[in-house]
């Protein structure tokens, strides 16, 4: 068990991905300090979804993460009690004319050769899956390792589960760090003094570029605002995550512009919840009427059953988003100590587990589960200030 | 000119002014702001104006004298002569659920009409300035068997009583803490019922901490006397430093235990007394109904009672330019406050809108009772503030949201065990505050259970819908079809 004020990791930030570097960390018998400056899932992990998808990944070094992550889920399913609500519940993308359907196809056959299992669905069968579907729809692609978590708890438990040798610093705020003689990590100062190890991680979303600086280093992490409708309890009208398949035209754009796409699912505990939106807009919390008319035009396309339902609520949060849409995983060669965890963009809850036992690797000096290259926090230019 | 439900939108250009609210102090800021020559239009929720306070029977149910219910009610009839004599465009049955500043600085007010029916309409009012005025909603502080059927809210069973001359039981002890308690039970005992007891959790000594402010407010001390003339009258005892802290029956309420509190509401062993009685009234005073204010930006500020209300200049603007507010939404403070602010800032937006300064002898003196009266309610508002003993009320086992019946049990697990520190926080790990309420119900319970030093920190979240709304209200609203879609779904 970590003393007050010495451990051997501090991990800063205690959303999803701090809490899984903590966690894989404790497991490798680390001491671990996780240190926020609000309470545990308070930034974009309580705004998220909790889906864990490798349907919407094109075959790359992030498809590659998310089927070991999809693996580490299902293990931790079974360590990790029930609040976590893990469900394995699929995805179902759909296109709504034979032209998307040929689109899905020729991107669900690239994904198959990089491990993901799907399934064509024809127009026919789509409401053996889901009922409550548009009937004009021209079919859909079923991807059964797309599941979902409680984020919140997710965090929350996986901080838990690490036991005695995680404590946990809330409503402390990071300063600064501690270097020494030769720039390598020490610790880091807070709001409520010092506290030492020789290896920190910045697990700190989407404040992640912020702690860099403080570290002397450049990590353009970058906000990027989205929108979920909450409705009113129901029965399950919706088994499966769905959403449009348009997307296969236009992935991973880097634009400022108002983004939105129809994603719809129920949840364990009756709201069926809608995304998704992305605009790049700073941290701005204002209303945006546009996004939810979208959102709920989208959600209502797909089903209408939906029209008569009612929101209750919607909430908004900012997604970690490093401009080539790769997070930042491993050492800082720049600063010896310092380790990133962040810029997960909207995977974040997906990733964390893999994310997390790449951090324990770097720490223990083990080979990671696979090459992190592609991750290295120091692939950004330092723009001249 | 009254508009007709069915066809208010018809108007291109966007009225002077929107007023969201026609209780005391919208009546009066939409009678003003019209008298000065504006063109208004004040939606509420309601069919009839008048708010909580003036709540009185639809007209079907053929009561002679509404008024016997009221005091006061003079000035109200006068609001509502004038308005039905002004051009104000009065859109009853409309409920808010959005207000936005659009690009070009004016405001549209997204409503639905018909939301308690099948013929739910959404409809959008343009406007140069809004005045909200949305009044308050009651506080509940949970404890054991206030879920019991014949617990109801003070200002509930007033309500019943003023819109449809109902009581809630035949023998009700009205419990809480605030000044509303002793008007409650005043029209109670009047309207027929035995009240064993009007329970109160502050001492009143505090108002006289501060003379001053007494002093200089005769007329709420008169109040005061009159709500106390009417318990005497009615033989109703007052129990001040007391709380309920259980309810006793099995399908509903039977008894009550009273029993004292120290100096921070924590009860006192062995001082329990059981009261027989077939209803409970109970609440802690009201809490702002900003939710409007705050999703757009608007600067709060903390009241001595620990609920958050507006930030508002001297002239009831808040911190969004072209937004003032009045009546409770600035603190909780009576309807003579608001109908003072109503008209203040009414006044204030007409001198902004038309340009030129609108008699400063007027303003001033509505400015210096406004002040008055403001320092007033805070004293009122100090001397009800919950103690953090009242914790200690609860058991593990007691509901603290009733939506999703979460427990204190879990709630304090959550706090101790799952690192939460907030309202919010303590919502995403048990779903507490995520019903049907969203948190109006238990909010101020789950802030005090989540803060570490027991005071209550009140919930500043923002809440986008004032109501529920449906998902085809929302898919209707007119947007820019030639924006670029990204279906990119989120991964998380």
């Amino acid at each position: 068990m970590p003393t007050r004020n010495t451990s051997d990791v501090i991990v800063v930030g205690a959303g999803v991905v701090g809490a899984a570097c903590a966690h894989y960390a404790a497991r490798t018998g680390l001491s671990v300090t996780v240190v926020d400056r609000g309470p545990v899932a308070g930034g974009t992990t309580g705004a998220g979804e909790g889906n864990l998808l490798v349907s919407d990944k094109e075959p790359g070094p992030e498809l590659e993460l998310a089927l070991i992550a999809t693996a580490l889920w299902r293990e931790l399913a079974e360590l990790l009690p029930p609040q976590v609500e893990y469900e394995a519940k699929g995805g179902l993308v759909v296109a709504s004319d034979e032209p998307g359907m040929r689109a899905l196809r020729a991107f669900a056959a690239r994904q198959e050769k990089a491990g993901v299992t799907s399934q064509e669905v024809p127009e026919d069968r789509l409401h053996d899956l889901e009922p409550h579907l548009a009937p004009t729809l021209a079919g859909g692609f079923h991807y059964p390792q797309d599941a979902q978590v409680m984020p919140a708890h997710a965090a929350a438990q996986l901080l838990r589960a690490g036991g005695e040798r995680i404590s946990l610093r809330l409503g402390e705020e990071v300063t600064g760090l501690l270097t020494g003689a030769s720039g390598e990590i020490r610790g880091v100062r807070t709001t409520a003094g010092e506290i030492h190890a020789p290896y920190v991680v910045n697990a700190a979303g989407t404040w992640g570029g912020a702690l860099a600086e403080l570290a002397g280093v450049h990590l353009p992490v970058l906000p990027r605002r989205g929108f979920v409708l909450v409705t009113e309890p129901l029965p399950r009208v919706v088994r499966h995550k769905v959403y449009a398949a348009d997307y296969v035209a236009d992935v991973a754009s880097g634009s400022a512009a108002l983004q939105t796409s129809a994603v719809v699912e129920g949840t364990p505990a009756g709201p069926v919840l809608i995304g998704a939106s992305r605009e790049r807009v700073g941290f701005d919390r204002t209303l945006s009427p546009e996004v939810l008319r979208r959102l709920a035009a989208g959600a209502t396309a797909l089903f209408p059953v939906l029209g008569t339902v009612r929101a209750i609520r919607t909430y908004l949060g900012f997604r970690p988003y490093l401009p080539d849409h790769l997070p930042a995983i491993g050492p800082d060669p720049r600063v010896p100590g310092l380790l990133h965890a962040c810029g997960h963009e909207g995977a974040g809850i997906g990733l964390a587990p893999v994310t997390g036992q790449i951090v324990a690797a770097c720490l223990t000096g083990a080979a990671p589960p696979l090459d992190i290259h592609p991750f290295r926090p120091d692939r950004f230019a330092a723009t001249a200030p | 000119m009254t508009a007709s439900p069915s066809e208010p939108d018809v108007r291109a250009e966007p009225y002077d002014l929107a007023v969201v609210g026609a209780g005391s102090a919208g009546l009066s800021g939409a009678v003003t702001a019209s008298e000065l020559g504006l063109s208004v239009a004040l939606l509420d929720t309601s069919s009839q104006t008048g708010g909580q306070f003036y709540r009185h029977p639809a007209p079907a149910l053929g009561a002679v004298r509404p008024e016997a219910l009221h005091h006061d009610w003079s000035a109200f009839s006068d609001l509502r002569r004038r308005l039905a004599a002004s051009g104000t465009a009065h859109l009853p049955g409309h409920h808010v659920w959005s207000t936005v500043r659009e690009a070009d600085g004016t405001w549209t007010v997204h409503a639905v009409t018909g939301a308690d029916g099948s013929g739910e309409r959404p409809v959008r009012i343009r406007a140069r300035a809004l005045l909200l005025a949305t009044g308050a909603y009651e506080r509940q502080l949970p404890f054991p068997g206030w879920t019991l059927p014949g617990v109801v809210g003070a200002g509930g069973a007033q309500a019943m009583l003023k819109s449809g001359l109902v009581l809630p039981g035949r023998r009700i002890v009205v419990a809480g803490s605030g000044p509303l308690l002793l008007a409650v039970a005043t029209s109670l005992a009047a309207a027929g019922a035995r009240v064993p007891a009007v329970v109160e959790a502050a001492g009143y000594l505090r108002y006289a901490r501060s003379p001053r402010a007494l002093v200089t407010n005769p007329g709420k001390a008169a109040e005061a006397l009159l709500h106390g003339a009417g318990l005497l009258r009615h033989r109703v005892p007052v129990r001040v430093r007391s709380a309920v802290t259980e309810v006793h029956g099995t399908d509903r309420v039977e008894a009550v235990t009273v029993t004292r509190l120290d100096a921070d509401w924590r009860p006192v062993p062995g001082t329990g007394r059981r009261i027989t009685c077939d209803a409970l009234a109970v609440g802690h005073g009201l809490v702002p109904q900003i939710e409007l204010a705050t999703t757009v930006g608007c600067t709060t500020r903390r009241l001595p009672d620990g609920t958050l209300g507006l930030a508002l200049d001297d002239l009831q603007e808040t911190s969004e330019p072209g937004l003032w507010a009045a009546g409770e939404t600035g603190g909780v403070g009576g309807a003579e406050l608001a109908r003072t602010e109503g008209e203040l800032a009414a006044r204030a937006i007409a001198a902004r809108l038309l340009g030129r300064r609108s008699g400063e002898g007027r303003t001033g003196e509505l400015r210096r009772r406004r002040d008055r009266m403001r320092a007033f309610a805070e004293v009122m508002a100090a001397a009800h503030a919950p103690g953090p003993g009242w914790q200690d009320w609860l058991t593990d086992a007691t509901d603290v949201c009733r939506c999703e019946e979460v427990s204190a049990g879990r709630v304090r697990e959550a706090v101790a065990d799952l690192g939460a520190r907030d309202a919010r926080t303590v919502k995403l790990l048990t779903r507490a505050g995520m019903g049907w309420c969203q948190g109006r119900m238990c909010g101020t319970a789950v802030a005090c259970l989540a803060a570490r030093d027991g005071a209550a920190e009140p919930p500043s979240e923002r809440r986008p819908f004032a109501v529920p709304v449906r998902l085809s209200t929302l898919a209707a609203l007119d947007g820019d079809p030639a924006a670029p879609a990204d279906p990119r779904p989120d991964a998380s």
